[in-house]
């Protein structure tokens, strides 16, 4: 296992002002992301996993400056992107990139996906068209496509293969790190394990690292390497994915375990049904968040709030009944 | 069979279009019996939604029509019937629950007036009457404080809970049947283990027969009976759950379990389904797996392949358990399988 870290973040916070009225007079905040840290090695796969509105994806589009924090700090292999300006944040684009859920809309219809992905090798510098050209078709057989589909058109293509073109289209710039949003959510479970598949060639291939944003626990944990699971804006348990999923700590990390639907009749799982809702990120409650879904919530959770605290075996988890 | 409350024979539903016709439902036939549940399972675009609408003849025509086939529910073919028969059982007798509950709730009434509204409708009660059925029924799906939660407007509930008043709704005149169309896709997994429950309850406690639609074997596991493998707008295998998850036949059914990811293996390669799904516009002949399947045999190019019985109710679509296959045919196809 590669021990480089390649980011790190720290205390990273993203709060969103709620703004009523005519003067758009600011009444509240949603708390998308609020303290989080974490790093992330060279080479390594990190799966974060949480449920909608949990601020998986403002974390992700963070680490890109896409969105900027309010609070905490970026550490792109031990520089504070925060004091960056545009030139320097290009240079560090082309090593951190990003694949989306939706393919379709991150490509433009009117551009053939030759055109598409070679746009970013000249933004980054390639001029050479015939270079250019060469390197696109080089890419599209990397991910399973053909060298002939580079004069296609979007529409032409299946789900599938838009989303192989906008991982060429990351590969482009030989990244270091790929955070992927949901890449595989909007596709069928048979061409969801083709591009599972791909990610995973692609990293042993190239040395990849990636940031794997995904709700579903059994896609996260065929890629990764550790996972993070957030809830309402903070990371709640962070582990190696097989301590994680052999000796889960936070009531929640059960909760979403036992709620993986397994696919064997005979499995008879305890299933532990979480009572209510995820609360809004505007009003979290006091205390520990979970508290008010926690099935095993004490006195002092609502009342002070837990930190992420490291125990045995590098695994950190956020829970009083640990500390 | 008499226990049979619905059946679904050789439904063909096509849609008209401009680039030719689309086969969404082609020759499909199964049926469902009181109190149990069926799924049927198939990617998108295999026709598992055309079928569930066809049943309550909700099929926008033009561009679709439902070409060939009968429904019988309680043996009385709908497929024949009056619109005002049909007003009188869906809803009332067969009722359905769409996959983004947003979209079935009017935005501008409440949602209690909108329950109560079909008990009206389909029951003749009273309004007061019609409302304290609809409160009964939003706390029987797990509706906190279900008073005052009549009173709010659709945008006030999250996903969930809006899945929960669909539910409340289509239980308001006790529907022998229940069509869930991917009930449980645009939901988080906690809320989706919620209302997965809700569903095994009202197998249970109500005796209902629910055809659950979905793209989701994980889900199908934990709550099938029986289980319908669809792929292109046909049937790939039918049977018990024990039947597919156990000895699945089809390569088709065999791919789609394996190319799951599963959590309880140290991280490895998945095998996936080769290719894409086919257009149904123009289909290849023969199987419609054959591009796909790793185990063809060349007669599978030229001939749809006949309904085998393996065991029981256990059903499969596929030329390697047909007699017709030539001898040779076998051979060739054994060594391709290896």
């Amino acid at each position: 296992m590669p021990n480089d870290e390649l980011i790190k973040v720290e205390n990273l916070k993203k709060y969103y002002p709620v703004t009523a009225g005519l003067l758009a007079r600011q009444v509240a905040e949603v708390k998308a992301v609020d303290g989080v840290s974490f790093c992330i090695m060279e080479g390594e796969t990190l799966g974060l996993v949480g449920e909608s509105g949990c601020g998986k994806s403002t974390l992700g589009r963070i680490l890109l400056r896409l969105e900027e924090p309010t609070a905490g700090k970026v550490l792109y292999e031990g520089n504070d992107i925060m004091t960056w300006d545009k030139r320097q944040l290009k240079e560090m684009r082309k090593e951190v990139q990003m694949i989306f859920q939706d393919p379709q809309s991150s490509l433009d219809p009117r551009m053939t996906i030759g055109d598409s992905i070679g746009e970013a090798l000249l933004i980054h510098g390639m001029k050479n068209e015939r270079e250019r050209l060469e390197r696109v078709e080089e890419l599209l057989k990397q991910v399973g496509l053909e060298p002939e589909h580079a004069i296609r058109y979007p529409h032409e293509f299946s789900g599938g293969q838009k989303q192989r073109i906008g991982i060429a289209r990351a590969l482009a710039v030989n990244p270091k790190l790929i955070v992927a949003d949901e890449p595989v959510s909007a596709l069928d479970v048979s061409v969801q394990a083709q591009i599972l598949n791909l990610t995973l060639d692609l990293q042993r291939e190239l040395r990849l690292a990636y940031l794997f944003i995904a709700h579903d626990l059994s896609v996260i944990g065929h890629v990764s390497d550790r996972i993070a699971v957030m809830y309402l804006g903070k990371i709640v348990e962070l582990a190696d994915k097989m301590e994680l999923f052999n000796h889960p700590l936070h009531p929640y990390t059960e909760a979403l375990l036992s709620a993986i639907p397994i696919p064997d009749p005979h499995q008879k799982r305890k299933r532990i049904l979480l009572q209510g809702e995820v609360p809004s990120p505007v009003n979290p409650p006091p205390g520990c968040r979970f508290h008010t879904r926690c099935p095993r919530v004490m006195k002092l959770c609502p009342k002070e709030e837990p930190t992420l605290q490291r125990l045995e075996r590098d695994h950190l988890v956020s829970c009083h009944l640990y500390h | 069979m008499s226990n049979n409350i619905l059946e679904v024979k050789n439904l063909k539903t096509y849609f008209f279009t401009g680039r030719g016709v689309v086969k969404a439902v082609d020759d499909i036939s199964f049926s469902l019996r009181k109190g149990e549940n069926l799924c049927l399972v198939g990617e998108s675009g295999c026709g598992k939604t055309a079928t569930a609408l066809s049943i309550l003849r909700l099929i926008d025509s033009p561009p679709g029509r439902i070409v060939n086939g009968e429904i019988l529910y309680h043996g009385e073919d709908l497929l024949p019937s009056s619109s005002a028969r049909l007003r009188q059982i869906r809803g009332n007798r067969i009722a359905m629950i769409f996959q983004d509950p947003q979209s079935s709730l009017n935005p501008v009434f409440t949602v209690g007036d909108q329950i109560a509204e079909q008990i009206k409708l389909h029951l003749g009660l009273k309004h007061k009457q019609a409302m304290e059925r609809t409160l009964h029924l939003m706390e029987q799906v797990g509706i906190p404080r279900a008073r005052d939660r009549m009173k709010d407007y659709p945008h006030q509930f999250s996903g969930g809970m809006k899945q929960r008043v669909m539910i409340a709704a289509t239980l308001s005149c006790d529907p022998e049947i229940l069509i869930a169309d991917e009930p449980t896709t645009a939901l988080d997994t906690t809320i989706k283990a919620q209302i997965l429950d809700i569903f095994r309850d009202l197998k249970q406690k109500r005796n209902m027969s629910i055809l659950f639609i979905t793209h989701d074997l994980g889900t199908v596991a934990g709550i099938a009976d029986r289980i319908v493998v669809m792929y292109g707008g046909r049937m790939a295998e039918a049977g018990t759950a024990l039947d597919i998850f156990d000895h699945p036949q089809h390569p088709y059914t065999q791919g789609l379990i394996s190319c799951l990811p599963d959590i309880s293996t140290r991280r490895d390669r998945l095998t996936p389904i080769p290719g894409m799904i086919p257009s149904l516009i123009n289909p290849p002949e023969g199987c419609i797996f054959d591009p796909r399947c790793e185990r063809r045999i060349p007669i599978c190019g030229r001939e749809k392949p006949p309904e085998i019985v393996i065991s029981g109710e256990h059903l499969v679509a596929c030329h390697l358990y047909s007699q017709a296959a030539s001898p040779e045919d076998r051979i060739e196809g054994s060594q391709n399988a290896k």
